[in-house]
């Protein structure tokens, strides 16, 4: 609890020490981070590994973006239908993928979310597909509980970023420490056995589903009107892998490892990007070295051999 | 036609999936460097289309098959041929390719000639002389595999190893080297693939995202690891596909079929000709 | 508002010309956030940390301009040549002796042809780099990611797209694309001259997303004011690797087949249409952005003999090229046939990198006209820009003359029509600039700088 307080306290305290670069770049990995909490929360914590989370993140994104632009929701609205539609589109696909497991399970969530993406190029009228679309300014100005907002300013981005960073953190380390966080441990460990104490397994899985997806698409919803745009590239199996890798690399099953992770990969692409173009490379390099060396992630591995308390 | 490419690019996934229960990601990859390594051979081996195509059908299955080799032996025995982990790593492997691919044979696309041009002319329409070819040569290398793996003596120790990996290790046949042979030919056999598609598409270092979809998709409508249900399935999605494009525009058409294949999953995680998966 | 902040901030706010909230009472976020944090976030916006002042130019630093270039991702083989031409036109500018007596110097960052990486590296130019201007991008998607960052961050930013996106006026202030024709104008100059030479019955099979709809929603249009008719609309996935199966659906009493596939599978398209149709078809119609860096004598593309290509600017010198034409193509490296001097087999994308020379020397001349000393004069740059009008043809402007409209921030240049003769596409028609103007959709210089 302390360490989470310190982190969400260092970053505040960051914008204050740190170049107006980092402060841009320290933004958006508050907003992706906050789609690998979620996608941890499925995948970490219920060991249900999903190649589709591209999915929720595009309906976040795709319900703020067409919520301001057409049908005229303001940005506080926007995020409501955002958090709505995403609650309402990961049950219906728990409901229907939670029936598969292991390797089908994998399978399925990808072609579900292939199929997502098609949809956004289908509505192409709506979407402007791979295009996209660009939220005006003129939305993203407005008054809220007695304040003018104005998304387009750096700082106040910022530490909305960091006040939904430190929500999704505070609710990602509540479920863990409750009964249910406790469930899904067990159905990740063994679900057999679970299902044999007299938990109904089926419905903590499609309640961490529900979860894990309204969280990707928050976050979707977040970036779309946070940097103003919204296309189908951010649909692609891409940002379905984006997450995996995240969680992965910060450690599947910790609270802070999604953010280290999205925190790590960022800057190492960056920093890359200066010196080769070979991003690609480095991603499936970080995933192979994972895999092999690695499959706690950082968090994970420090877990394991020093601090057996972190959540 | 489509059927045919469906089925011969499937075949190898089938093949691992059915030997070792695992799922390569980074199979359209082996098909794309299949590709270009057809373009590459064509180009650098003197005599026309045909010598290039000739040396291709050698060399690009020899070098995907080692890349294999090295990815079985360096990566998925290390981790032991877990199912989620290997779909992580050949993800990996998936972007190392295609950044090699990108840095060694640059961002174009690739033409390569086919060994031979004839178009057979319909009154309406015409239709490639060397596609009926392609055809053919699927159907034989379709039957070929089925040959081994049904009449052979290593088609019974593959069919045993599926069956149960200890009861075959008992039986003193080395299981390591039966993966390691099978990985390696499920990746030959799609370069094999990609030798003879590649005279109709191009080489292109993007290009192994749609037939890695496209053999998800055989292969789990066939059944996971049943070769007959990839066929049957081949057959059936690639005239259903031109069959319904015709009914919806196309783009609908393929979100249809993407759905109905991730439904069937979910409802017969076996496929529609497999049988249950141990 | 009371504003206590440091006055260095002020003055910031005042500069970069932004509205912080104004909390009129204290405390935004009374939820969980204010719990976990307790009032830090409130108190952090208020005091509105985390701008760092540019670094006030120096007159002998060289101008720094920020190339967002595909050099991975699907752009990759148009960003290989958008580098060079961009080398070529900034190596000839300092040889010139630079731009108000200072260098230029191109930062080049990879945008892996990403909207979200776009967006990333355009806050890089405008806060790490401290990039003067943003410039060269091409694929619409990370154009229109990368815009509102620019805007934001107040980045004037020269895109080379050919995209509506900017003529639309969706974008904002700091977004111009001055230095190549848009698709709505290019479609709309040669309807006429396609309606009267080569057929009034079209079949238009486009790719099914943004681009493709451009061309079906300004092209039909424009060849129904023509008298013409468009019998049918094809429209193709993005996943599609084979395209037999649609070709049936083509009309028999077609005339003229418009084709505007991109991506790699564009080979194949032409092959297998080739294929169904043998030696009696429609006359073909198609947009060079699907054989940009491909060699037109490539195997399968016989097909082509005798089609009509658009073409920005010409692949193919032909007979009698004008000085200004064999100059630029010295320059970059190209030799008459659009193919790199040093491998002839390594086709350019002729038709839309001398977007990215012209754009770098309308800027010379807009930072001249402004006279430009560094971030400060962000606002007179893009005034400048704005107060440009016409460009004349010349070794600055190889691919000809320009009018640009300083209200949609687009300018309006000559299209090419050409035909394929034995494996080389000749010119046969030359549209004029009038032919493809239509009515400002809206004005940019009436938003706030």
């Amino acid at each position: 609890m302390f360490l989470h307080l310190a982190v969400i306290a260092a970053l505040f305290l960051a914008q204050f020490a740190a170049s107006e670069y980092i402060v841009l770049m320290l933004t958006r990995i508050m907003v992706l981070a906050i789609f690998a909490i979620g996608y941890n929360l499925l995948f970490g914590y219920t060991g249900l590994l999903s190649l589709g989370h591209a999915m929720f993140f595009a309906t976040g994104l795709y319900a703020a973006a067409l919520g301001t632009t057409l049908m005229g929701l303001t940005v506080p609205a926007a995020f409501a239908f955002a958090v709505l539609a995403g609650l309402a589109v990961s049950l219906v696909m728990g409901v229907i993928t939670l029936r598969a497991s292991g390797v089908a399970f994998m399978i399925v969530t990808l072609m579900f979310s292939q199929a997502a993406f098609l949809t956004v190029l289908y509505f192409g009228e709506y979407t402007r597909g791979d295009e996209g679309i660009v939220i005006p300014d003129t939305i993203r100005k407005f008054a809220f509980l007695g304040f003018d907002v104005d998304l387009a300013n750096a700082v106040l981005r910022y530490n909305l970023a960091l006040a939904f960073l430190g929500c999704a953190i505070a609710f990602s380390l509540l479920i863990v420490r409750s009964r249910i966080g406790h469930i899904l441990i067990a159905i990740r460990e063994n679900e057999t056995r679970t299902s044999m104490l007299g938990y109904d397994v089926q419905r903590y899985k499609l309640a961490a589903f529900v979860m894990s997806g309204t969280l990707s698409a928050f976050s979707g919803a977040c970036y779309a009107l946070m940097f103003a745009y919204a296309g189908s590239t951010l649909a692609s199996i891409q940002y379905s892998i984006h997450p995996l890798l995240w969680t992965l690399l910060g450690g599947a099953s910790t609270v802070l490892g999604p953010v280290l992770g999205t925190g790590l990969m960022f800057v190492l692409v960056d920093l890359a990007s200066s010196y080769t173009n070979a991003n690609l490379l480095m991603i499936g390099v970080v995933l192979i070295l994972l895999v092999l060396f690695f499959p706690k992630g950082i968090l994970g591995t420090i877990r394991e051999r020093y601090w057996k308390w972190l959540p | 036609m489509a059927a045919a490419v469906l089925a011969l690019s499937a075949l190898g996934l089938s093949l691992v999936f059915g030997v070792m229960r695992v799922v390569n990601v980074a199979h359209g990859e082996f098909f794309m460097l299949g590709a270009m390594l057809a373009w590459w051979t064509a180009k650098m081996v003197p005599g026309g289309p045909l010598a290039g195509f000739m040396a291709a059908l050698v060399v690009a299955p020899a070098a995907v098959g080692f890349l294999a080799f090295l990815t079985e032996r360096l990566l998925l025995r290390r981790i032991k041929y877990d199912p989620e982990a290997t779909i992580v790593a050949t993800i990996g492997l998936l972007f190392v390719i295609q950044q090699l691919a990108l840095s060694l044979f640059g961002a174009d696309a690739k033409p390569v000639a086919a060994p031979f041009t004839y178009r057979i002319a319909f009154p309406w329409f015409g239709y490639s002389g060397y596609k009926l070819f392609v055809v053919v040569a699927s159907v034989f290398i379709l039957v070929g595999v089925w040959w081994v793996l049904a009449r052979t003596r290593y088609g019974l120790i593959m069919r045993v190893t599926q069956f149960d990996r200890e009861t075959a290790t008992a039986f003193g046949i080395p299981v390591n080297t039966v993966y390691s042979a099978v990985f390696v030919a499920g990746a030959a056999l799609v370069a094999v693939a990609a030798v003879l598609i590649v005279p109709i598409q191009q080489a292109h270092y993007l290009m192994g995202l749609d037939p890695l979809l496209m053999s998800f998709i055989v292969v789990i409508i066939g059944g996971l690891g049943s070769i007959k249900g990839s066929v049957i399935a081949a057959l059936i999605i690639g005239m259903a596909d031109g069959i319904i494009s015709v009914f919806f525009s196309p783009t609908l058409a393929s979100i249809i079929a993407t759905l109905a294949v991730a439904l069937v999953l979910v409802v017969r995680p076996q496929g529609l000709f497999g049988v249950t998966a141990r | 508002m009371a504003d206590n902040r440091p006055k260095k901030h002020q003055e910031d706010d005042a500069m970069n010309g932004s509205k912080l909230i104004v909390p009129k009472k204290p405390g935004l976020s009374r939820r969980k956030a204010i719990k976990l944090m307790g009032a830090g976030a409130a108190a952090g916006l208020a005091a509105g940390p985390g701008f760092v002042r540019y670094a006030q130019a120096q007159s002998s630093e060289p101008i720094r301009i920020g190339f967002q270039v595909h050099r991975t991702g699907i752009g990759a083989a148009y960003g290989r040549w958008y580098e060079r031409t961009t080398t070529a036109a900034a190596a000839l500018i300092n040889e010139q002796g630079g731009i108000n007596g200072r260098k230029v110097e191109i930062i080049a960052e990879d945008d892996g042809t990403d909207p979200g990486r776009g967006a990333e590296v355009v806050e890089k130019f405008a806060t790490q780099h401290k990039c003067d201007v943003g410039f060269g991008t091409l694929f619409s998607h990370v154009v229109m990611g990368s815009a509102p960052r620019a805007g934001e961050l107040k980045l004037p930013y020269y895109v080379v797209s050919e995209g509506h996106h900017v003529a639309s006026t969706g974008l904002n202030r700091y977004t111009f694309q001055p230095g190549i024709t848009d698709v709505k104008s290019q479609v709309i100059a040669m309807a006429p001259w396609i309606a009267k030479n080569v057929g009034k019955k079209v079949c238009m099979i486009y790719p099914d997303f943004a681009f493709g709809h451009d061309h079906r929603d300004y092209f039909s249009a424009a060849i129904k004011a023509q008298g013409g008719d468009v019998n049918a609309l094809i429209p193709i996935p993005p996943t599609e690797s084979s395209f037999t199966r649609y070709f049936p659906q083509i009309p028999a009493d077609t005339e003229v087949i418009y084709h505007v596939m991109v991506g790699p599978a564009v080979l194949t398209f032409v092959k297998e249409l080739g294929e169904h149709f043998g030696s009696s078809h429609p006359a073909l119609f198609g947009f060079i952005d699907s054989l940009e860096a491909v060699d037109l004598k490539s195997p399968g593309l016989e097909f082509l003999e005798g089609s009509y290509l658009w073409e920005a600017y010409p692949r193919f010198a032909g007979a009698s090229p004008k000085p200004h034409d064999t100059f630029y193509r010295e320059k970059v490296g190209v030799d008459a046939n659009g193919a790199s001097v040093s491998d002839a087999a390594d086709i350019s994308t002729f038709s839309h990198m001398f977007g990215c020379w012209e754009t770098l020397f309308i800027l010379k001349r807009a930072m001249e006209s402004a006279g430009y000393q560094g971030p400060a004069d962000k606002a007179k740059l893009i005034e400048a820009t704005e107060a440009m009008t016409s460009f004349a043809e010349g070794n600055e402007h190889p691919q000809g003359d320009k009018q640009f409209n300083g209200k949609i921030h687009q300018c309006f240049g000559h299209q090419n029509i050409t035909q394929v003769k034995s494996g080389v596409a000749e010119v046969v028609y030359r549209t004029t600039i009038e032919e493809g103007l239509y009515e400002p959709e809206g004005d940019y210089t009436k938003m706030a700088l």
